[in-house]
């Protein structure tokens, strides 16, 4: 390959909104559930049933929206996207087209070292399709519309993006706005986030685009990395072979770690939109547009200003904190309990951290309680257990989200201050030990740590480390 | 006075003084319709069990002091078109014939709430696209006066089902005309009310723009009564409206001293038929008599109102009626291969020729590339046709003309030229595209004894000045439900005598 070549990447960005029901009817969004159950008229298309709008659904878009540097569109409106597919109960799908709910936003990325803004062209509400179950043995299909009708926001960027590290970045910010903002958990491997990637790639130096390929069904940002490299490989060989890349929408096989094409542009379905007549246009007013912004939440470039100010905590802790919501929830909640900022970051940054890496978990997935932390604090500061054994209660809480107080009392954790009990074992390390005791005394300072390991195995890790080390000195001179 | 004679007003109120019971009243109207039907073709699904099951429940109602409204215990026909939990619902398509919904529209929840029995369903143009009931699957309603004449359409199973007193009041659809053509060639009464006064929550939709539920009735005194009775604001149909006043009965008054009307010229002159013109000239002048304001103006743009209402409703419809796919409910063909085919065979055996065509005809206007020079355009000339009416009605209170452009044409003499059919809707389309209201009364009968209807339009939210003139014509001229000149034909009625199945079935009422 001689010619340099640079990839241009726009992404659509389906989100799917937390609310408690469906966009369009009162049934339940909550994943899972037997097939079928979490349905009605409206949602499994009856014929004569109407969609009624869910208010909230206007208002976590709008809050998307206005937290992405969005115009908010004030009268927006509803339109059909017509096409034939059995998970899609009326054979048509309501979304925006004409006028989606928010237009001309941007995001700031950071990817390296260098700051850059990725644009939005716009943002549309629309509903999400239900589920095809293929029964191989029976070769039937079955359909289950429990999800048909949950509300989706699609996020259509620019083509500003020129790398697999920079669609990342694209993407958790997105992330981290929405969860900042409550309005979807963002879980690719569930799908309540979901990008189609569009890609093309140029001669570095030209301004023209390349002709694009569309790429869908990635489910996690590994498959994406991995999609955007295959892709950008695929289309400079092409090209360098002389031949033409084909615009086309590709699906990308994760198993294989490679994509294939799933229709041509000839092939493109004419989706015959139009504005969908039993819906009335959606008003919006300044007044609902300032009520949205001053029940915003703090995003995260305010959240760090403000724990500069409130939190003695470094810089790069509060950074980390902050990526996720989750995370910074659980700081904050957990200190405002036991007033130990400082102590609070350092088991978050620490073992917190370090079990998720253990278990390949995510901030979103910490199950325990802001409470049960600070018990923990404080248990370590009253002296009523030592650090080590902390620790191993604290993977108890990681895991089960034990009461550390109870914890520590139901196994006899406590730390052990009683003089007697320690001088008596003591008395029996250095009795079982003849040489460790030998060179210390010729002056070999190191052979104290062996003595103090020996007392707290004894011990079963709960004496406490100080005044072993204290008495250990004091008994050994005499 | 046999139970039949009654107007649906006359007998609730004599159910009401327990002169005649609920049963008796419901078991009048069955023998009638088992009389009627083998002529006429009313309804889809007539269901004498649970007619006479309900019956029983409200007579109960009635009796312990539950239900005392002017409709309670009085037997009506719902149009095919309106879902009734568990009962069939086919839109008188193949593709529906074996539907039976999981709930009921909020038109006919109203109705049933009001104590009005549930005969069964009637027929209409299959998925409500035509002017004459022809296009049903299950085979043409006939015009009770004359059986070699259509009803009209769609509404026409209703309209048939009251003019030939097999139901006291019925429930029809109106998208284009389809309540007040019918109406005008049965002589009944038909109202289609301002857009989002019913809601259309359970109506299988047509042309959701324009589709519009309302009363098919004897005489106007029933009609405002069943529109009190289906009209509601409903949450679930967002396109419905929070009215100020549904007290349509208040509008029954004797006086139209005063009330400005006008004609269109374009509504009188080329196309329509001689004896239709004197008998809505006619109205015009008794109304005129009375005291009202009458005279004549230009409205503008009525050719344009049937290209774009056959473009807006065919559009909606080639969408409203993708999810008739084989998948989830009704007719599945049988012998696919895969997916694709199913679909294709599932559509080609399960709708009739009319429907298919609107439905091409709607997917070509909102294909890409097309959609601008067709579907917007239609557009905006139904927003210059609303503009032609707010012109109109700051003159007016209220529109008058014909319904349809002739009386009731014979069967099997529409269905061959569709753009002629389509011509026949042109008084009645640009009230849709406006939203607005407009009904339909009797006014007389052509030569060969076919009824003759007028057209009252009104400005939105003006049902009750439509009701009002309507009521002060009827007053003048003493006008009453006229009984089907002629049921021919086996089984049914004659003219001027009871039919003997009917004595048989009041004899085992009393007995019972």
């Amino acid at each position: 390959m001689t010619k340099q070549y640079e990839t241009v990447i726009g992404l659509e960005v389906h989100i799917e909104l937390a609310t408690k029901t469906k966009i369009f009817c009162g049934c339940s969004t909550e994943f899972g559930g037997a097939p079928n159950t979490h349905t009605c008229p409206v949602c499994t298309g009856m014929p004569g049933s109407l969609p009624v709008l869910n208010r909230q659904v206007v208002e976590y878009a709008m809050a998307l929206g206005l937290a992405t540097n969005c115009q908010i569109t004030q009268v927006c409106k509803f339109d059909r996207k017509n096409y034939f597919y059995p998970d899609n109960p009326q054979n048509y799908q309501i979304s925006q087209l004409y006028l989606p709910i928010a237009r001309n936003g941007y995001v700031e990325i950071e990817s390296g070292a260098e700051k850059k803004k990725v644009r939005i062209h716009e943002m549309h509400m629309e509903e999400d399709a239900g589920k095809l179950v293929h029964d191989e043995w029976d070769d039937t299909s079955l359909v289950d519309y429990n999800r048909s009708g949950v509300p989706l926001v699609e996020i259509v960027s620019e083509p500003d993006m020129r790398s697999a590290d920079e669609v990342i970045a694209y993407l958790e910010k997105l992330r981290m706005i929405a969860q900042y903002l409550g309005v979807s958990d963002c879980k690719l491997q569930e799908g309540s986030m979901r990008a189609d990637v569009n890609l093309s790639v140029r001669e570095a130096g030209t301004k023209d685009f390349g002709t694009r390929t569309e790429m869908k069904n990635l489910n996690s940002f590994k498959a994406i990395a991995h999609a955007i490299e295959g892709e950008r490989e695929r289309q400079i060989e092409l090209l360098e072979a002389g031949k033409e890349v084909v615009q086309e929408t590709r699906r990308w096989d994760d198993n294989k770690e490679h994509s294939y094409a799933m229709r041509s542009k000839e092939d493109a379905q004419d989706y015959r939109y139009f504005p969908e007549p039993d819906l009335v246009p959606i008003v919006i007013s300044d007044e609902w547009i300032d009520e949205i912004k001053a029940r915003q939440p703090e995003l995260r470039t305010e959240k760090l200003e403000r724990y500069r100010k409130e939190f003695d905590i470094p810089q790069y802790d509060a950074e980390i904190i902050t990526e996720s919501k989750k995370m910074a929830d659980l700081f904050e909640e957990t200190t405002a309990i036991c007033g130990k900022p400082k102590k609070v970051a350092n088991w978050l940054m620490v073992e917190t951290f370090r079990l998720m890496k253990d278990n390949g978990m995510e901030a979103d997935d910490l199950t325990f309680s802001p409470a049960n932390l600070a018990r923990l604090i404080d248990l370590v500061d009253a002296g009523t257990i030592n650090s080590s054994v902390a620790k191993k209660v604290f993977e108890k809480i990681f895991s089960e989200d034990v009461d550390p107080e109870k914890y520590v009392e139901e196994n006899g954790l406590k730390m052990v201050n009683d003089e007697d009990a320690l001088r008596e074992t003591i008395e029996n390390v250095i009795a079982a030990n003849p040489q460790a005791v030998a060179d210390y005394k010729g002056g070999k300072e190191k052979a104290l740590g062996a003595l103090m390991g020996q007392t707290m195995k004894a011990m079963k890790g709960k004496a406490n480390p100080g005044m072993v080390n204290q008495m250990l000195r004091e008994m050994l001179q005499s | 006075m046999e139970i039949l004679e009654f107007t649906a007003l006359e007998l609730g109120e004599k159910i009401q003084r327990r002169e005649i019971s609920v049963r008796e009243a419901a078991q009048a109207a069955l023998a009638q319709a088992e009389a009627a039907e083998p002529a006429i073709n009313s309804y889809v699904t007539l269901d004498p069990e649970g007619a006479l099951a309900q019956a029983d429940e409200i007579q109960r109602k009635i009796d312990a002091g539950e239900l005392a409204g002017p409709l309670a215990g009085v037997p009506v026909a719902v149009k095919d078109n309106m879902c009734i939990k568990g009962q069939l619902t086919t839109c008188s398509s193949k593709i529906l014939s074996n539907f039976k919904p999981v709930y009921t529209a909020e038109a006919v929840l109203n109705l049933q709430k009001a104590g009005a029995v549930i005969l069964g369903k009637t027929n209409m143009d299959e998925f409500a696209m035509g002017s004459t009931t022809e296009t049903s699957y299950y085979g043409p309603t006939k015009n009770p006066h004359n059986t070699a004449h259509v009803p009209g359409g769609s509404s026409g199973g209703s309209c048939a089902a009251v003019a030939a007193r097999e139901c006291f009041g019925a429930l029809g659809s109106d998208t284009g005309g389809s309540i007040r053509q019918p109406s005008s060639f049965c002589g009944v009464v038909g109202m289609k009310p301002t857009y989002g006064t019913v809601s259309r929550y359970g109506l299988i939709a047509y042309g959701s723009s324009l589709d519009q539920i309302g009363p098919i009735t004897k005489d106007v005194s029933d009609c405002a009564a069943f529109l009190e009775a289906i009209t509601s604001h409903d949450p679930k149909d967002s396109t419905s409206i929070r009215r100020e006043d549904y007290r349509f009965t208040e509008a029954l008054q004797d006086d139209v001293k005063g009330m400005r009307i006008g004609i269109p010229r374009d509504y009188m002159g080329e196309g329509l038929d001689g004896e239709v013109r004197e008998a809505v000239m006619r109205a015009a002048k008794v109304l005129e008599e009375k005291g009202a304001v009458v005279e004549e103006f230009d409205l503008g743009l009525v050719k344009y109102a049937i290209p774009a209402y056959y473009t807006i409703a065919s559009a909606e419809a080639s969408s409203n009626l993708e999810r008739f796919d084989g998948v989830k409910y009704g007719y599945r063909a049988a012998g696919y291969e895969d997916l694709h085919s199913m679909y294709k065979k599932t559509r080609s055996e399960g709708f009739g020729a009319e429907v298919k065509r609107r439905i091409m005809l709607g997917s070509f206007v909102l294909s890409s590339g097309y959609y601008d020079a067709y579907y917007l355009k239609a557009l905006r000339v139904k927003a210059l046709i609303k503009k032609a009416f707010d012109n109109a009605f700051e003159k007016y209170d209220m529109i008058l003309g014909p319904a349809a452009p002739t009386t009731a044409p014979e069967l099997g003499s529409s269905l061959s030229d569709p753009l002629k059919m389509y011509l026949g809707d042109i008084y009645t389309i640009s009230v849709n595209l406006a939203g607005l209201p407009g009904m339909s009364a009797p006014v007389g009968k052509d030569h060969r004894g076919l009824p003759i209807g007028m057209q009252l339009i009104g400005n939105v939210f003006q049902e009750k000045k439509l009701l009002r003139a309507a009521y002060t014509y009827e007053c003048a001229t003493e006008k009453q439900f006229e009984r089907a000149a002629e049921l021919s034909g086996t089984g049914a009625a004659p003219a001027g005598t009871d039919g003997a199945g009917q004595e048989d079935t009041a004899k085992e009422a009393h007995q019972a």
